[in-house]
């Protein structure tokens, strides 16, 4: 709404009775025909994303509290409680493995392929020739997707394929990258970071890009070398950069699930909550209840990063505006 | 059963399941009701017809809209509404051969609904439950007798009277209900055995083994020189189930394992330990990359002659198939699975899906269409119709003892001839037990474990599995 | 593909300027083109199988040097798994999905950067957030969904959402509008209050205000976005994977998940097939680097 600031008549003692001539007058210069302008633009995109972003989720919800199976109408009968819950933390036994996994997704990303492209981004901060070439070459597989890394690095990985022959393992001797339940996620892992690196290289090397160039000639002026500036100085202005770069690094870690699915459906070594969540209740095993349940605890575990951002984003917004 | 490659796509919906839109309206009414919900609330009333296909082209996937021609005179007229998962190479035309043959046998219109195997099947309870096409092709076995308890199916004892003495006993088995009543027509086969190459035994002076103990010294011998003894892959989950079967048919006998199947028996029974056990002894012999291949990488193990047996389904052929080389594909042969030395062993129990014909309760056109199924039904059952879809896809062997034998080659009247002797068949462990067992994070994920690390404790693993099954939702 | 905005930072970039040792530059860059080639070797080892016919690959196994070379297995790749249908799949999903996502961001982005009333805020971190979720969360719900909601038939050929484009360009648009409307009302905000109040001045109704004075001087970022938004949609691999189930309606991410069917043995056609499906993401991205970055690193800077 554009408001409008009316300044007091002339003449007018300031306060007292009359005071309320200085207050901001707000009135509208929206017709009406800009008001159903603005309910729609908004309105409708908001009611889609309710309704089929936030409803789904909350259904999740509830969906995770019963044994429905689709067959036949849902009915009390159905109603469960938390069995799926017990059931899923207690006996199943693809569940833990899963949670592992997505752990090790996250801190493989975290204290490797992030710092990794943090790494390059600095190298790349500087005025050189080839900057260009490097930097591009490291992106490269950002915008493949997943699925399609999946597939490319399945050709690497084949017994006979290029590794094995590389480390000189082939024919009996060699190591079955993606079949070995005990190294296949860790397989997967290299590719999934293959692409991390070059994405928070960019976002990194933007942030970079955008620090003020006098705290690092301040730096440089108080003697501080290298690594120190890079420390004490920029580190900590990037902070809105960092907490995106572990937002963006944690999420990513919870959404994996097209590298493994197109490898072999998320068996064998290679299962994830989302590819759990997909197996169980998409196609004939058609477990609604139980699938929902593990989709409640992924949504569990998101929600705190989802947050985390969502907080801090927002109050800067909140500050700024 | 082939191809398993896309077990999560489901098959496009004809219907609506009644509750679930209720929800969904629901859900859109508490959102502030936008044109989406006024057009469903406005579609509320009838629900969508089902969307027949005369599909021109063999292209697999979704019904286009139906060309119906006027139908002839005769003894019904009228249309029947079918669908039906053969898409392979050559199903589609098999499938439009047998339509024309029955239009003109019966002046029925055939409007076909053919979906892609994996899609029809993960889609299965949705479309069965809403709007199915009156005729369906469909598993035997547990997934069978599932929907029927269920209310799906229609018993067809009547016409089932006439025609059964055309079917072998295994196959009479197979298509009989949990209450006992008839649910459909066995139409084709393919069964599981160890497949070898001739020119293979024949030069390294290899006999087909007979019993257990012939069967490992056999292996033995392979790796001796140099060939990988059985050629195996399991990236796919479901062919080791294929080696679980047979090993509990043998031991265990054809009762047991399809109780274990139904859940009347436990996995935790020392009688499934036995299997794994057993199972253990000859692994070493498999081949050893078996975690990231796929059945074909296997079989074409098998066509090099790089490894000495295979186990798995008739289909496996195609691949021999493939090459074009008349060396190659009639050095392909097979022999059934050694004998144990127990009871059981009379039984020559095998694995051998059986696909029927059945009728949908739930169709839209029931009434109108009952008397046309059972014609249609009944005309399956004959081994001449039969042939003719097997004219197109030979890798599905007919069902009918009148079918006419003469063009088969020397596999395919080998493998009519090890069915036939069977007294017991079993339909492969994913279709003989309850669908969310059986699938990736179930059966398929427990025997990869099993197969990672066969010296485990087998206790914990099985109790494992039989917990697993215990939390599953009751079947009602 | 998570893209998550970052907030405003202010200002201009300026490279650094200080003296090093020739030998140093000279370490680094020996270091960083071996990273390059090292990065690029997955891409380039396919790009070598797929050149390679598979006779000669079967006799020499796949790390040898090459008898022969050919381009016949991009021509199978492309015919017969029929990919070229695939990809009119991915342009009848991708090219509408682009343009109504950027569409209904732009609107949203322009009345949250313009108008402030309560729910602003709320709304644009309900949007946002809907961004950031795992799609797997909410896909059983959804799936029931589209198995349940009606389509014309002009539109469904079982008259449900389910398997339809319109149903995968929906969801995409629904998923993929959080992240716009948040770069772009951000964006929006930079541009100078005054320029629409003179609007308003000149009596321009909301709708032209943001027709003719917002959506023009966004084009930058729309542009950005635009490059960016292609590419998530054109990787999406999960939606069409399960919201749909004839592969013959799949773009060709989804599709992938068919083609070792086809080709089981033949990984020669197999990286071929996968260089195909990465090019266009990888044009697009040497073309038009400039504002793939930008749209990643939400810009505040115009230009």
């Amino acid at each position: 709404m554009a408001t409008v600031t009316t300044p007091a008549p002339p003449g007018t003692p300031p306060g007292g009775a009359v005071a309320v001539r200085a207050r901001r007058r707000r009135y509208s210069v929206l017709t009406g025909f800009d008001k159903l302008t603005l309910a729609l633009m908004v309105g409708i995109p908001t009611l889609l994303c309710l309704g089929f972003i936030w409803f789904p989720t909350v259904l999740s919800i509830g969906l995770s509290f019963t044994n429905w199976q689709g067959y036949t109408p849902i009915a009390a009968k159905n109603f469960v409680g938390f069995a799926n819950y017990i059931n899923l933390f207690t006996s199943y036994p693809f569940f833990w493995p899963a949670v592992w996994h997505n752990v090790l997704w996250l801190l493989t990303f975290v204290f490797i392929a992030t710092p990794l492209g943090i790494f390059f981004a600095v190298l790349l901060d500087r005025e050189m020739r080839g900057a260009r070439i490097y930097q591009s070459a490291l992106f490269v597989p950002v915008v493949l997707s997943l699925a399609l890394i999946g597939f490319i690095w399945q050709l690497q990985y084949t017994p006979d394929g290029f590794i094995n022959n590389v480390l000189g393992r082939t024919g009996d001797d060699a190591i079955d990258w993606l079949g070995n339940p005990s190294i296949n996620i860790f397989s997967v892992l290299v590719a999934a970071s293959w692409r991390h690196v070059g994405y928070i290289m960019v976002l990194y090397l933007a942030g970079l890009k955008s620090v003020d160039p006098t705290l690092r000639e301040a730096a440089a002026l108080d003697g501080a070398n290298a690594r120190q500036t890079f420390l004490r100085v920029v580190f900590p202005v990037m902070r809105p950069i960092n907490i995106v770069v572990i937002v963006v690094t944690v999420i990513e870690s919870l959404r994996a699930f097209d590298i493994v699915y197109i490898i072999n459906q998320g068996k064998n070594g290679l299962e994830l909550l989302s590819v759990l969540i997909v197996n169980t209740s998409i196609g004939e095993a058609q477990l609604l209840g139980f699938g929902s349940a593990i989709a409640v605890v992924l949504l569990v575990i998101s929600i705190v990063p989802i947050v985390i951002f969502l907080t801090r984003t927002m109050r800067a917004e909140a500050d700024v505006s | 059963m082939a191809e398993r490659d896309d077990p999560i796509s489901p098959d496009p919906q004809r219907g609506l399941p009644v509750l679930s839109r209720r929800d969904v309206l629901k859900g859109l009414a508490l959102a502030g009701g936008v044109a989406a919900g006024g057009a469903i609330l406005a579609a509320c009333g009838g629900g969508s017809t089902p969307s027949p296909s005369a599909a021109a082209s063999p292209s697999p996937g979704a019904s286009a809209p139906a060309s119906q021609a006027a139908s002839a005179s005769p003894s019904l007229g009228g249309t029947l509404h079918i669908g039906s998962y053969h898409t392979d190479p050559g199903e589609p035309e098999g499938q439009k051969a047998v339509d024309a043959a029955y239009t003109q046998a019966t002046g029925v219109t055939v409007a076909e609904n053919i979906v892609d195997h994996s899609t029809f099947q993960n889609q299965i309870s949705n479309y069965l439950g809403a709007q199915p096409d009156t005729a369906y092709t469909w598993f035997s076995g547990f997934r069978m007798r599932f929907f029927a308890d269920k209310g799906f199916t229609v018993p067809i004892d009547d016409l089932w009277a006439t025609v059964k003495d055309n079917f072998s006993e295994g196959f009479q088995q197979a298509v009989v209900g949990n209450d006992g009543k008839v649910y459909g027509i066995p139409v084709d086969y393919y069964p599981w055995a160890v497949f070898y190459r001739k020119s293979v035994f024949a030069d390294k002076g290899y006999t087909v083994p007979a019993t257990w103990d012939d069967l490992k010294t056999l292996c033995q011998n392979m790796q001796t020189d140099g060939l990988t003894p059985i050629a195996f892959a399991d990236q796919e989950g479901w062919p080791a189930m294929g080696t679980f079967d047979i090993i509990n048919l043998r031991l265990n006998g054809y009762d047991f394992h399809v109780g274990l199947m139904a859940g009347d028996e436990k996995w935790t029974d020392p009688k499934v330990t036995a299997v794994f056990q057993k199972w253990a002894e000859i692994l070493p012999y498999h081949a050893k990359d078996y975690a990231g291949k796929k059945w074909t990488d296997a079989a074409t193990t098998l066509l090099n002659k790089t490894s000495g047996m295979f186990l798995l389904g008739l289909f496996m052929s195609s691949v021999f198939q493939a090459t074009n080389n008349p060396d190659d594909i009639n050095d392909l042969d097979f022999f059934p699975y050694p004998t144990f030395g127990t009871q059981y062993d009379a039984e020559a129990a095998l694995d051998a899906p059986i696909d029927t014909w059945q009728i949908a309760a739930h169709s839209p056109n029931l009434d109108a269409e009952t008397d046309a199924a059972k014609a249609y039904l009944e005309f399956w059952s004959k081994g001449s119709t039969q042939g003719i879809f097997f004219q197109h896809q030979p890798g599905f062997i007919p069902t009918a003892k009148d079918a006419d034998t003469s063009s088969y080659s020397a596999l395919q009247k080998k493998a009519v001839e090890v069915v036939g002797n069977a007294k017991r068949i079993t339909q492969f462990l994913d279709r003989d037990t309850r669908s969310d067992f059986a699938g990736p994070q179930g059966m398929q994920g427990f025997l990869q474990t099993f197969l990672a690390n066969p010296s485990q404790d087998l206790t914990s693993f099985q109790q494992t599995i039989q917990s697993f099954w215990d939390q599953l939702p009751p079947l009602t | 593909m998570t893209a998550v905005p970052m907030t405003s930072s202010a200002t201009a970039a300026v490279g650094r300027s200080r003296p090093r040792l020739r030998w140093q530059r000279a370490a680094l860059h020996a270091f960083l083109i071996a990273a390059s080639a090292l990065w690029l070797l997955p891409i380039a080892w396919t790009f070598y199988i797929a050149i390679r016919p598979i006779s000669d690959t079967i006799t020499n196994g796949y790390y040898s040097t090459p008898n022969a070379l050919t381009l016949q297995n991009f021509v199978t790749a492309w015919n017969q798994a029929e990919m070229w249908r695939s990809f009119i799949n991915t342009a009848i999903i991708t090219i509408p999905a682009v343009i109504i996502t950027l569409w209904v961001a732009s609107m949203l982005g322009f009345v949250f950067s313009r108008y402030s009333f309560r729910a602003n805020l709320l709304l644009l971190m309900m949007f946002t957030a809907g961004n950031l979720l795992p799609p797997q969360l909410i896909i059983i719900p959804l799936y029931r969904m589209y198995l349940a909601l009606p389509l014309p038939r002009l539109l469904s050929d079982a008259g449900t959402w389910y398997d339809t484009y319109f149903g995968v360009i929906f969801i995409n648009i629904v998923f993929q509008t959080g992240f716009c409307t948040f770069v772009l009302s951000n964006y929006m905000k930079t541009i100078s209050r005054e320029l629409t109040e003179a609007a308003i001045v000149d009596g321009a109704s909301v709708w032209t205000t943001y027709r003719r004075v917002i959506l023009p001087l966004a084009r930058p970022a729309l542009a950005a976005l635009a490059v960016l938004e292609f590419t998530f949609i054109y990787n999406d691999f999960f939606w069409a994977l399960i919201l749909m189930s004839t592969n013959e309606k799949r773009p060709i991410t989804s599709a992938l998940n068919k083609l070792t069917g086809a080709f089981f043995t033949n990984y020669n056609v197999l990286a071929a097939a996968a260089f195909i499906v990465a090019v266009p993401t990888v044009v697009l991205y040497l073309i038009l680097s400039k504002q793939f970055v930008r749209g990643l690193t939400l810009g505040s800077t115009k230009g």
